[in-house]
């Protein structure tokens, strides 16, 4: 039986890998992909460009246009000559952010009267405008700390300062966070496609027939079909984790040794879904619609590009099938909580339900299209 | 013009692989030409560039007076080209398929009536027209196939294997539909690996290697071999052992099975002393018979095989604990409201040949499905070796040898590694292994392509290798579902031995075929027409059934033709 | 090109996508269903985020602060006395961060020139989740600020105005760019796999001995998918407004011809990817890997281009999504913007045309 196992898991690997395109592919893509997905993605804004409308051209409209333009998040500030060009700016996306300074804005901080500053934002980019906007009321709360200090009238008692601190990431780096959250993302989308075609194909070409007929058992034929996937997953996330903590220098503070194998628990988890998926399809093309299909709510519910908190409940509770978003947490946890095997396996667990879960039934559909 | 086709010094290679080597001839305009020769031998490659699909890498293809290469625009207009597995549009109708080639072809609206009812008519077609050309049966998709190629009426139409996988009776009519458009003057090309179809045509291309064999009438090539073809009858000794031993003699060039007797063509027109002797000690009697241009073909590329199978020679005995090897009782397969298979019954005795024939969506495939564990019946019993496939164990399955239909090896596995998996998922271990891998090899010439891809292979070599993994593990039940389909006649008398070969080993064999030829080797032939049994009788049976005054000496095409046709008759 | 065999084709195409039942799922129920899954999974509007409040003050406005931050729907508040009780949550991962209101909370913000220090710690693992904390603790701070009644009026202040979503609804924005890439998905699928399965049924041999042209087979597939495309587009469009209760400002004349200039890339794409492709197999991993991830990424839907690096901005413009999402948000949300309904439509179609040149190169009308 071991022996029969293993001629038929020899077979896999080489149909797998014999082709050099599949090969080149394997460990190209992930190369590709997280060098430029690495850089993409980032919720921060920076190279901002700023309209200015400066209908009051005084001493204090001046000083506060010089110190936008002068903040780190502003690229170059573009100067509206009126109301209909300072929309025309934001209609047609030349800046996200525009700033209108009313005609007695100098006149009334003189005279110590509250002066106040309108912006304009772009709502079609919300999350950018939103942004934008919180920077630059840090610049205008700053000027006015020093107005208010320079004036005699002394209020009483100040506006409380948020002072943050970011755990484990200080710098926010979104790089670390995308390149080490990809190595789960292209994995199981690699792992997905293939393990997916596995079976669909043989189907095609009619050999599984051939399969069917030999003395290989359905359990032997499950196993075999297993191995491809897991091992393109396994490579393209170790290819992805080694790029992040040595080419973008992302700090791998975790268990060292847990980690290979919460991975391996990953990617079977992920390689049961895409074999069920291959034993449901008849043809490739069914198989390969089954892996989007599959593929695209498990990026979308992981908490990869948007928290998991801000989904709805009912959609969170369904998002707890999902591999990839209990394996995320696994690799954050690892990468930037120095997390230890107890957290690894609080977070891991489920993987393990997951995956037989969805073996059995793929063993179930087997088996019974073969009778 | 009196050819149309000019062939000038054609050559053709394939990065090392020559194809072509520089091959000259003329097809004439207005006659049917064949195009004969063993696979590999680069028919389809010809056929490709006359359709101005392939560009010669040397010298000049003219086809009705235009060059291939400079004027393929013109050559797409004045050919009509039938590719071996002809592209209709399965999920397009009857009509949609003929709208589809009229409009492509530039056939002038005006005429589109009048040509689509003509072709209709012309190829049985007419009541189809809304039927999807998927639901049509090989036969039927074959006729609107050349129904599609004849839309613009070509001046040259050039047919590849048109009739490879067909049915006899629908063989027949394409081949009478043909012989009727070269006989109104078209050109026609049609090359095919059924000799008996060469041998009707008017002058035959036989092509070997690359190479030009043989350009002329195919009578003038039978002639060579006038009188050296005979018929052993009467046999008192196993025809197969006798045909076995009558192949090892060098005198004996050819030899077939033909029912209860035995085909030889020999190597002289007197009868050596040994033959004689070997057919005296059998107790039968020698007669002279009718040479074929099948018989010419063997002798002229020297393709005649031995006698014995050196699998077969390897082999032990099948031990004979059982009688009945193969059995089904009543079996039935519906899909939805169509059945596929209806009240199936026959048994398959240890050591026989069972034929399974039928024409196309008759059910045989199913049938062999459902006996494989493949398929789950509906109703009935399905049993190999007194066990249902479907739910005993490996040790039942090592058993069973299987070729499917449709070539079905790893295409993505060299031709080695295809036979290192299946002698391993059967159980071959360290050097019985080897052993067998490199017996296979050398049995079945595959020595050659063993790093190749089964993709790249001629297709003589695919079905060798899948014959040589379906035997690597010594089956006892062998089920070959048209082993031979569309591989010429010298790699499908090689099969023949080696089966004959395993047979009287104790092998039990099922097989499939459309080949009538083929039909003449069983044991017992089981006709199968609209899903059920229509005769099972032995060859020669079978053949005295139909037999009557308009057919004293019918042939297996005739009985098989004149069977399905009485049962159709008889149906409506 | 001649007109004849075009329309012969795509007439043959046509009832091939009508017979074949994948694709009609591929073009009526995928669409929706991924509609569905993104207008409830993708989301930048803060909700029940797991919060921890120390309130080291006993002083009434800490406590009111405190309590402000128990109000929010933002946030699923944990109070603690002491820092280090919420330590372990946070390396858990049961909270995104926690909020310090200091002990000298009250005293500071009573003093003249007193600025009062509240700290927010948030989990740095998640970059993301950690700006939205701290901008909402830091919205709520200042909500709760400008509500107090005794605190003086600050000499400078910022009045936002947000155009085209007042709400600042982050779906209105988000459901617009997730079309974009629902039909990036449905373009590329439809037709990644079209010629693939002509050369594996024989049927593309024969087309070739006719005198049909690559041009004109390649077109034909087009037309048929097009039309598919198309449907699928107003059928997003409707659910958006319907369901999702989308604002819809432009003409439907924008949206066709923007749509319409979005499909040829898309379809391009698959056709391109068809040919280079040996097989499905191949096939497949190209589609999955060159469709869906660059249009999540790189199309601007989520994440600003503009704070993308240079050349990464450059390899933004080969990606339809990314012209798509712009056109479709102004649409959507401020109406017909004709310079950029046309700039954008002509880098489509010129990305379009680049995708067609790679097609027509890599098909030949030979066989070897």
């Amino acid at each position: 039986m071991f022996a029969r196992l293993g001629v038929a898991i020899w077979k896999e690997m080489v149909s797998y890998l014999q082709d050099p395109t599949t090969r080149r592919f394997l460990i190209g893509a992930p190369i590709v992909q997280t060098v430029a997905f690495a850089f993409a993605a980032t919720l921060d804004v920076q190279n901002l460009d700023v309209a200015v409308l400066d209908q009051d051209n005084g001493r204090w409209s001046h000083e506060l246009v010089a110190r936008v333009d002068g903040a780190w998040f502003t690229d170059d500030i573009i100067t509206a000559r009126d109301s209909r060009e300072l929309g025309e700016l934001i209609t047609a996306r030349n800046a996200v952010v525009a700033l209108r300074l009313a005609p007695d804005f100098s006149r009334r901080i003189d005279a110590g009267e509250p002066a106040t500053v309108q912006v304009l934002v772009d709502g079609r980019r919300a999350n950018s405008g939103q942004i934008a906007t919180s920077y630059l009321a840090t610049v205008v709360g700053e000027m006015g700390v020093e107005l208010a200090a320079r004036s005699s009238t002394a209020p009483v008692g100040g506006q409380p300062l948020l002072e943050e601190r970011h755990w484990f990431n200080p710098n926010l780096d979104y790089q670390w966070f995308m390149v080490a959250s990809l190595s789960a993302v292209l994995g199981m989308m690699m792992c997905l496609v293939v393990t997916s075609l596995s079976i669909a194909r043989e189907r095609e070409m009619g050999t599984f027939d051939q399969l069917l007929v030999s003395p290989i058992s359905a359990t032997e034929i499950i196993i075999a079909k297993t191995m491809p996937g897991m091992m393109a997953g396994y490579v393209v996330s170790l290819i992805i984790t080694l790029l992040a903590v040595f080419a973008f220098g992302a700090p791998y503070t975790g268990h060292l040794l847990i980690f290979p194998f919460a991975l391996a628990l990953f990617v079977f988890s992920v390689v049961g879904v895409g074999l069920l998926i291959s034993s449901l399809c008849n043809t490739q093309q069914q198989a390969i619609m089954g892996a989007f299909f599959s593929s695209i709510p498990f990026v979308l519910t992981s908490g990869f590009a948007t928290p998991v908190e801000n989904m709805p409940e009912w959609l969170q509770l369904v998002a707890e099938l999902n591999p990839l978003k209990h394996y995320l947490v696994v690799v954050q946890g690892s990468f930037f909580k120095s997390h230890s095997l107890a957290d690894v396996v609080a977070n891991i667990w489920p993987l393990l339900p997951l995956a037989l879960g969805s073996l059995t039934i793929a063993s179930i559909e087997v088996r019974s299209k073969l009778g | 013009m009196n050819s149309a086709v000019e062939i000038r010094g054609v050559r053709k290679d394939f990065g090392t692989v020559e194809a072509l080597k520089g091959i000259d001839a003329d097809i004439p305009a207005g006659r049917l030409t064949g195009l004969v020769g063993p696979d590999g031998a680069g028919k389809t490659t010809l056929m490709r560039m006359m359709a101005a699909l392939m560009h010669p890498s040397q010298g000049e293809l003219r086809v009705a007076g235009h060059d291939v290469t400079r004027e393929a625009e013109t050559i797409h207009r004045l050919t009509g080209y039938m590719p071996q597995r002809f592209g209709l549009y399965e999920d397009l109708s009857v009509q949609e398929n003929l709208n589809l080639y009229a409009d492509l072809q530039g056939l002038p609206r005006g005429e589109t009536a009048q040509q689509f009812q003509r072709l209709l008519a012309f190829t049985g077609l007419a009541p189809f027209t809304r039927r999807l050309a998927g639901q049509l049966s090989g036969g039927m998709k074959q006729k609107l196939g050349l129904a599609c190629a004849l839309m613009a009426h070509p001046r040259v139409l050039l047919l590849d294997e048109p009739s490879v996988g067909v049915d006899p009776v629908s063989r027949q009519e394409l081949w009478r539909m043909v012989q009727e458009l070269a006989d109104e003057g078209m050109s026609v090309l049609w090359a095919t690996a059924y000799l008996d179809e060469a041998e009707r045509c008017d002058q035959v291309l036989l092509l070997d290697e690359g190479e030009i064999r043989y350009a002329g009438a195919p009578q003038a090539l039978t002639e060579r071999i006038a009188g050296r073809s005979v018929l052993v009858s009467n046999l008192q000794v196993d025809r197969r052992e006798f045909l076995a031993d009558a192949l090892d003699q060098p005198s004996v060039r050819d030899g077939v099975i033909q029912g209860g007797a035995v085909r030889l063509v020999l190597a002289e027109t007197e009868v050596s002393p040994e033959l004689s002797a070997l057919v005296a000690g059998a107790g039968g009697q020698l007669e002279p018979a009718q040479g074929r241009f099948e018989d010419a073909f063997i002798d002229l590329l020297e393709g005649g095989t031995l006698g014995h199978s050196a699998i077969a020679d390897r082999m032990e005995p099948v031990a004979a604990e059982r009688d009945i090897m193969v059995s089904c009782h009543a079996l039935t397969k519906r899909f939805g409201d169509f059945t596929a298979t209806d009240q199936v019954s026959f048994e398959v005795r240890r050591g026989e040949v069972l034929g399974l024939l039928g024409p196309n969506g008759a059910g045989k495939s199913t049938t062999f499905k459902m006996l494989c564990g493949l398929l789950k019946p509906s109703a009935g019993r399905a049993e190999v070796v007194g066990l249902d496939l479907r739910h005993s164990g490996s040790a039942a399955k090592m058993q069973l040898g299987y070729m499917a239909q449709k070539f079905s090896l790893y295409d993505l596995m060299t031709v080695r590694q295809n036979l290192e998996f299946f002698s391993g998922i059967y159980g071959l271990r360290g050097t019985q292994r080897r052993e067998r891998i490199d017996e296979m090899v050398e049995i079945f010439h595959l020595a050659p392509y063993l790093e190749a891809f089964p993709d790249s292979l001629p297709l003589g070599f695919k079905q060798r290798l899948a014959l040589a993994c379906a035997l690597m593990h010594r089956p006892r039940v062998l089920f070959l579902d048209e082993p031979t389909s569309g591989v010429d006649p010298i790699t499908r008398r090689e099969f023949w031995t080696h089966i004959t070969g395993l047979v009287r080993k104790g092998v039990t064999v099922l097989v499939t075929t459309h080949f009538m030829e083929e039909a003449e080797y069983c044991d017992r032939v089981v006709l199968v027409n609209r899903s059920q049994v229509i005769a099972l009788d032995t060859p020669d049976g079978l053949k005295a059934s139909v037999a009557g005054p308009d057919c004293p000496d019918p042939s297996m095409e005739d009985a098989f033709i004149r069977l399905v046709l009485a049962q159709q008759e008889q149906a409506a | 090109m001649n007109s004849r065999r075009l329309r012969a084709l795509t007439i043959k195409e046509s009832w091939q996508v009508v017979r074949d039942p994948s694709s009609l799922l591929i073009a009526f129920v995928m669409p929706p269903v991924l509609f569905f899954l993104f207008a409830n999974a993708v989301s930048l509007d803060l909700e029940d985020v797991a919060l921890g409040v120390v309130l080291e003050s006993t002083g009434p406005a800490a406590q009111e602060l405190a309590a402000a931050y128990d109000a929010t729907p933002y946030f699923q508040v944990t109070t603690a006395r002491d820092r280090r009780e919420l330590d372990p949550l946070l390396v858990r991962g049961s909270l995104r961060g926690y909020v310090v209101i200091p002990a000298d909370f009250d005293r500071q913000l009573r003093q003249p020139f007193g600025a009062p220090r509240v700290q927010v710690i948030t989990d740095g693992s998640q970059p993301n989740t950690a700006n939205f904390v701290q901008s909402y603790a830091q919205g709520v701070l200042s909500s709760w600020y400008a509500g107090r009644i005794d605190n003086p009026v600050p000499l400078l202040s910022l009045e936002q105005r947000f155009w085209f979503n007042p709400e600042l609804d982050s779906r209105r924005v988000l459901l617009p760019g997730a079309m974009a890439i629902v039909m990036t998905m449905i373009g590329t699928l439809l037709t990644a796999l079209v010629v693939a399965r002509e050369w594996e049924r024989g049927t593309m041999e024969a087309m070739m001995s006719t005198p049909a042209g690559t041009l004109e087979l390649l077109a034909s597939k087009l037309a048929p998918y097009f039309v598919l495309g198309m449907l699928a587009t107003l059928g997003c469009t409707l659910m958006g407004i319907l369901i999702y209760d989308l604002p819809y400002r432009g003409s439907l004349w924008a949206l066709l011809l923007t749509s319409a200039a979005f499909l040829v890339p898309a379809l391009g794409q698959g056709l391109l990817i068809s040919t280079l492709a040996k097989n499905q197999f191949v096939a497949a991993q190209l589609a999955v890997f060159s469709g869906f991830m660059p249009a999540f990424l790189l199309s601007g839907f989520l994440y600003e281009i503009d704070s993308m690096p240079t050349w990464l901005q450059w390899l933004t413009q080969v990606v339809p999504a990314r012209h798509y999402v712009q056109s479709l948000q102004s649409v959507f949300l401020a109406g017909d913007y004709w310079p950029e309904l046309l700039r954008n439509s002509l880098a489509l179609l010129a990305v379009g045309v680049l995708f067609f040149s790679l097609t027509l190169r890599n098909s030949h009308k030979v066989l070897d």
